[in-house]
């Protein structure tokens, strides 16, 4: 284990020391080459911002309004009938959502359950084992002003649906 | 779709608030949202200068064609529409590999930039390519071998083995990573006999 987290912290200087190696062996002029790339980060993060500001909004209007909670609320019991344990619920819906919601979620979910507790390990293996869907749809897509998306929002909604009940699965099974 | 999903989302909830008494909130909400907005692509910005400059010296300097060349076989598996050596391909490994590692601030401008690269290969430029939609599928299932934000977390709260949980979420986001990709092409041969 601590094998990959160290790997983890290593990657990203040695990944910069072969890039800059290489430039340097090329003759190529790095400095100026970051600074044409970063330029770039600059206007994709401007126009990215509306694509954020309209998904952020919209998300926020259902859950404030109570409008997310009612549902949740409402779906609970259906889902506990089918093996679901009820405290998981909202952040099985909010995870495709909202990645900030959802990590507050989890923190409370470990705090009020212990890390070591069932529902504290089900809640860190949702949160870790898939990403935000709607955030990286409306992310990626609007960086190049895609306005069909397609089946990709079904594809990584039912994803998310099978990985969920993936962990559910392999949680009871492996502790 | 996403028109629909968007305005139904805010409909759904300003007409909620409406009977359970929470216009104020939902007011509330929305600039507070917005305010956040602005935070996060402040955040997002200060990645994707240094992630996007790195890169461009990367490219440059040949790095991610050498990437692209030695993982060919998986990737042209994996993205058939996607010509080989291209350097999108270098793009599309370097964010796979940081999501892998757990790095996702380092994903998300190599990830964009596969996307522009995808894009400007891409036929019809407002409509969602069969690559992207794979790629797309490929992050939204969130490979990845080490969880890091959560382990962190499981260590702030005193966990007795904060990384018991690294074996469990390898499990469930191959299994999801698997669901993604069976799921792309499954939905990518109907759109093809619909057409």
């Amino acid at each position: 284990m601590n094998v990959i987290t160290s790997i983890s912290f290593t990657i990203i200087p040695l990944f910069i020391l072969v890039v800059l190696t290489a430039a340097i062996w090329q003759k190529l002029p790095a400095y100026e080459l970051f600074v044409e790339g970063g330029k770039e980060g600059v206007t994709l993060a401007i126009s990215l911002l509306p694509f954020l500001l309209g998904m952020l909004v919209a998300i926020t209007v259902l859950r404030s309004s109570g409008a997310l909670d009612a549902f949740i609320q409402f779906i609970t019991p259906l889902l506990s009938c089918l093996g679901f344990p009820a405290e998981i619920v909202p952040l099985g819906f909010i995870r495709p959502v909202s990645g900030t919601a959802s990590l507050a979620m989890m923190t409370e979910l470990i705090q009020t359950y212990g890390p070591d507790s069932f529902i504290g390990r089900l809640a860190s293996t949702m949160q870790g084992s898939t990403d935000t869907t709607l955030y990286i749809l409306t992310i990626y897509f609007g960086a190049v002003g895609i306005k069909r998306m397609r089946y990709a929002l079904k594809v990584g909604l039912l994803a998310d649906l099978i990985g969920i009940i993936a962990s559910v699965i392999v949680v009871s099974w492996i502790f | 779709m996403v028109n629909l999903i968007w305005v139904m989302m805010i409909l759904i909830g300003i007409v909620y608030a409406l009977f359970n008494g929470t216009l104020e909130q939902v007011t509330q909400g929305i600039f507070e949202s917005a305010d956040q907005a602005i935070g996060l692509v402040i955040q997002l910005m200060s990645v994707l200068i240094f992630w996007l400059g790195i890169m461009k010296i990367a490219e440059k300097a040949h790095i991610l064609k050498a990437l692209s060349s030695f993982f060919r076989p998986l990737i042209a598996r994996l993205f058939p529409e996607l010509p080989k050596d291209h350097p999108v391909i270098g793009y599309i490994l370097s964010n796979i590999t940081a999501n892998l590692f757990g790095l996702g601030n380092a994903a998300t401008p190599m990830g964009i930039k596969a996307m522009e690269e995808m894009q400007a290969l891409n036929q019809l430029k407002d409509r969602a390519s069969r690559s992207m939609i794979t790629f797309l599928a490929l992050n939204t299932s969130g490979l990845t071998l080490i969880p890091t934000t959560v382990i962190a977390i499981r260590m702030k709260y005193e966990s007795i083995a904060p990384t018991e949980i690294v074996g469990t979420t390898i499990i469930a986001t191959v299994i999801s990573t698997i669901s993604a990709l069976l799921l792309d092409r499954f939905f990518y041969y109907r759109s093809v006999g619909r057409e």
